[in-house]
């Protein structure tokens, strides 16, 4: 066990670091490479939980999708590293008021939180089977939690939505390429013979 | 202390005596790949190929080896040392901690864990990052574009890899790569691999293999005539011979991927070969994926940006939504 422990406080200790590093680094894409250390570290705990799935999907969307967009913007922000460590006194008093606000909400959760066994108790599966976690999550979330999934699904499919709506500009004047127009495209159809007269234009 | 040396110390040093002879036997192999590589590209131009080095050029590989650790290594005045540094180190260091899931034979394998795909996923989704800090760290515009490239292009062509691998989990019902390839023996060999029911999958997963790899004709990220070499552009000696062989161990990678995924992995293609070891029967198809790869690099010209994000997003990302809604429903309806 003491190896176990000894792991935890390893990569807590590296997460907890890296996170103070994200704030406190000058060049914001040093800040976004601190952020991927730190999902990593926190990948780490979930596998010395043994919840693996829940690993490696923290890998896989956030250091392999989100983090990447996160790289893209700041790398081509290109913004003054100087300007940055200037501003961060006049922005501390807010940032104080967001912080206390949610340490004091982690704090009540955190204090008041009782586990709720009439939740654990009535699900579908129980847990003395020995599934591996990939199908415990599977087989809670697709029966006891199916409306919660679908209402996620829903939510993120409407954002999608909105997100395309917002940004779509169609220009009836931009010239776009249509490939079918282009292979269907033949001799016969572009080009035009024309009986020309002397001294008179098309 | 005893209870601690027998449960961790010991365990732990067969662990790396292990992945200590996977890794030199990978690279091993990786050199004569690479040469084998030219080689067929070079036949296929017409010309000799490498023929120096050794007998027909076999320690061409080791010459170039020598001939980039002995080189100087230069970095740009102004770029961002630590991240220079530090991208070829994590190309070379994912790419060949790939390998430790992957299953040689029945029974040889490094680690056998119950994601061993979803392991896969993540750490060749991690690969863009040390394109990404190259290409930035170097500061200078050829790179920084060929990292923009290369990263947006490995994101689109990951979604569809992703989708062509549910449809595998859905047949074989199992993330471990083990059991995938178990799921793909019986009595007919050949037949059962997964290649003949999920034909299309497979040729959807190598295109969408020779894009993450940034394999040509997928190869914008390096594109010689637009961008010099992209994000390797101020790269020299070591640290470039770290992207190289990255590039090259994440190529050999999708090989054995596509193996265990379609090829049925160490398993005979007829019942009576089964007297032929399976880990030589691995070898060959991972020799035969890498051959496919090398014959399209020396063969097909190389794709315009737009047309690749086309291919990415509007043909193969629909194609394999719509394989993975009728692979499910074959799965829950006829099997």
């Amino acid at each position: 066990m003491i190896v176990v422990s000894l792991l935890f406080y390893l990569f807590s200790f590296i997460m907890i670091a890296s996170a103070f590093m994200v704030i406190l680094s000058r060049n914001p894409v040093h800040s976004v490479l601190f952020l991927i250390l730190c999902f990593f570290n926190s990948a780490g705990i979930f596998l010395i939980l043994g919840a693996e799935f829940l690993a490696f999907i923290l890998v896989i969307v956030y250091v392999g999708a989100v983090a990447v967009l996160f790289l893209f913007v700041v790398m081509m922000l290109d913004v003054e590293f100087k300007s940055i460590s200037s501003t961060v006194i006049s922005y501390l008093p807010i940032g104080l008021t967001i912080g206390v606000i949610v340490l004091a909400e982690l704090m009540l959760v955190l204090f008041t939180w009782k586990r709720d066994y009439s939740v654990t108790d009535n699900l579908s599966i129980t847990t003395d089977k020995q599934y591996s976690n990939t199908e415990i999550i599977g087989l809670v979330l697709y029966t006891d939690n199916i409306l919660f999934f679908q209402l996620a699904g829903l939510i993120l499919l409407a954002s999608m939505i909105g997100a395309i709506v917002l940004t779509v500009n169609h220009r009836p004047s931009a010239k776009r390429q249509d490939i079918n127009k282009q292979v269907e495209r033949d001799a016969e159809s572009s080009i035009k013979n024309i009986d020309m007269k002397p001294g008179s234009g098309i | 202390m005893d209870n601690i040396l027998s449960m961790y110390l010991y365990p732990a040093a067969i662990i790396a005596a292990k992945s200590v002879f996977l890794i030199t036997t990978l690279l091993i192999t990786i050199a004569f790949l690479l040469l084998a590589d030219r080689k067929i590209w070079a036949a296929v131009q017409m010309r000799r190929g490498p023929n120096v080095v050794g007998a027909f050029g076999l320690l061409q590989s080791f010459a170039d080896l020598l001939k980039f650790v002995l080189k100087e290594v230069i970095i740009p005045s102004k770029a961002d040392k630590a991240v220079f540094l530090l991208a070829p180190f994590v190309t070379t260091v994912f790419a060949i901690s790939a390998w430790a899931v992957i299953p040689f034979d029945a029974g040889i394998v490094l680690a056998d864990i119950n994601i061993g795909v979803l392991y896969i996923l993540a750490i060749s989704s991690l690969g863009v990052y040390g394109i990404i800090m190259g290409g930035w760290a170097s500061n200078s515009k050829y790179p920084f574009l060929g990292a923009l490239r290369s990263a947006a292009q490995m994101v689109s062509y990951e979604v569809s890899i992703g989708f062509v691998i549910i449809t595998v989990i859905l047949l074989s019902g199992s993330l471990n790569l083990t059991d995938i390839v178990n799921a793909q023996s019986g009595d007919y060999g050949i037949l059962n691999w997964y290649f003949i029911p999920l034909f299309p999958m497979f040729v959807v997963f190598f295109i969408s293999a020779l894009a993450e790899t940034n394999r040509p004709p997928f190869d914008l990220p390096e594109a010689e005539s637009e961008l010099v070499a992209g994000f390797m552009v101020e790269y020299s000696s070591t640290p470039y011979l770290m992207f190289m062989l990255g590039e090259y161990v994440s190529i050999v990678l999708m090989c054995a991927f596509a193996t265990i995924l379609f090829l049925g992995g160490w398993h005979a293609p007829l019942p009576i070969l089964d007297f032929i070891p399976g880990f030589v029967w691995f070898v060959i198809k991972v020799c035969f994926m890498f051959f496919m790869f090398a014959m399209v690099k020396a063969m097909v010209p190389r794709y315009r940006y737009d047309q690749l994000m086309r291919l990415g997003w509007k043909v193969f990302l629909p194609l394999s939504l719509v394989m993975v809604a009728v692979t499910a429903t074959f799965v829950v309806f006829f099997k």
